[in-house]
């Protein structure tokens, strides 16, 4: 995939890489909470997004046998990210993983070990233990963390391809909570650095990728969005903006005003 | 014909006996290519589907992917 022309010719963007694969969006959606299966692959097409998260869960035998999400999209047209959501250990979600690598697709996991039924909080010692584990069986382990740039080091010195702290808790919309361990969390880690959840809006995706991030994973803002593809179309451009403002540099924040027009010449 | 007793995502089925893998999805009409198998928490890769022959008491999950975040 080609390198990414900004409109100054001299800044050129570098594609997102995690594990060796190059990806042509910063931007990656869930396929969960739509109302109808229309409603996600036009949100999902309007996002312009490449990397679609999905998820592992039994085949209901009772039911109509088209309710795979891949009876819906086509897995040649999106790269497919299954994660462990709903894993409450390191064992279930290592399980998770190896079921989900068994579907053939390829070798990356979403690796989520969550904590807390409440707040959707991950166990981070037991992603720790799972992130090991997978690493090691030749899994590109992408790690939902909290934004603590401690556990986000343990993790990418346990193997993980991608370290993925919150924005805030899942489905919450509160936004980005705390820009500066973001931040932070980018600047020390070598691994790309990819912000999972809490984004509510365009505004918070924007401000989230300004802190340098190299993408954002998102679902309810959109999928729960009163027109989700309109929603999807705005986190692109937000994404794509907050990149570019990002590698344009801001300017310096200051307390005091300074004047855009000269101070002097003033007619008399 | 003898019958199978298994449980099958959670729930007790009855196959005709002797089935395989491979015969226990077609029993209930899925496609091999879209499920993935678990048998007494072993995964049954695709190519073993046709030799792996399934006992009274096996325990079967039968997973695919579905909408998520």
């Amino acid at each position: 995939m080609s390198t990414t022309v900004t409109p100054d010719a001299t800044m050129q963007d570098t594609p997102l890489v995690v594990g060796g694969q190059t990806f042509r969006s910063r931007l990656l959606v869930g396929t969960g909470k739509y109302r109808s299966n229309a409603e996600m692959l036009a949100a999902i097409t309007a996002s312009g997004a490449e990397v679609v998260t999905v998820a592992v869960r039994r085949v209901d035998l009772d039911r109509s046998k088209e309710e795979g999400v891949l009876h819906h999209l086509d897995p040649k047209r999106f790269f497919l990210l299954a994660n462990t959501a709903g894993c409450y250990t390191a064992d279930e979600a290592i399980r998770y993983a190896r079921l989900a690598r068994e579907a053939g697709f390829n070798e990356f996991i979403k690796l989520e070990v969550i904590g807390d039924k409440e707040t959707l909080l991950p166990d981070t010692d037991g992603l720790l233990a799972a992130t090991r584990t997978l690493a090691r069986e030749g899994f590109q382990v992408m790690a939902y963390t909290n934004d603590d740039l401690i556990m986000a080091l343990r993790l990418e010195e346990a193997g993980a391809a991608a370290v993925m702290p919150l924005a805030s808790p899942i489905g919450s919309g509160l936004g980005l909570l705390n820009p500066y361990s973001i931040r932070t969390i980018k600047r020390r880690l070598r691994v790309p650095v990819l912000v999972d959840a809490g984004v509510g809006t365009a505004s918070d995706a924007c401000v989230t990728m300004e802190q340098g991030v190299d993408g954002i994973l998102m679902n309810t803002a959109i999928a729960e969005a009163s027109h989700p593809a309109t929603m999807a179309a705005a986190m692109r451009h937000a994404v794509a903006a907050g990149r570019l403002a990002y590698l344009a540099g801001r300017m310096p924040r200051r307390e005091v005003a300074v004047p855009s027009s000269p101070t002097t010449g003033m007619a008399g | 014909m003898s019958q199978l007793r298994l449980v099958v995502n959670g729930d007790p089925r009855s196959v005709p006996a002797p089935a395989t893998v491979a015969g226990l999805l077609a029993h209930l009409g899925l496609d091999a290519r879209m499920v993935v198998v678990e048998v007494n928490r072993e995964i049954i890769r695709r190519p073993r589907h046709q030799e792996v022959t399934l006992r009274d008491g096996d325990t079967v999950e039968l997973v695919h992917f579905v909408g998520g975040g």
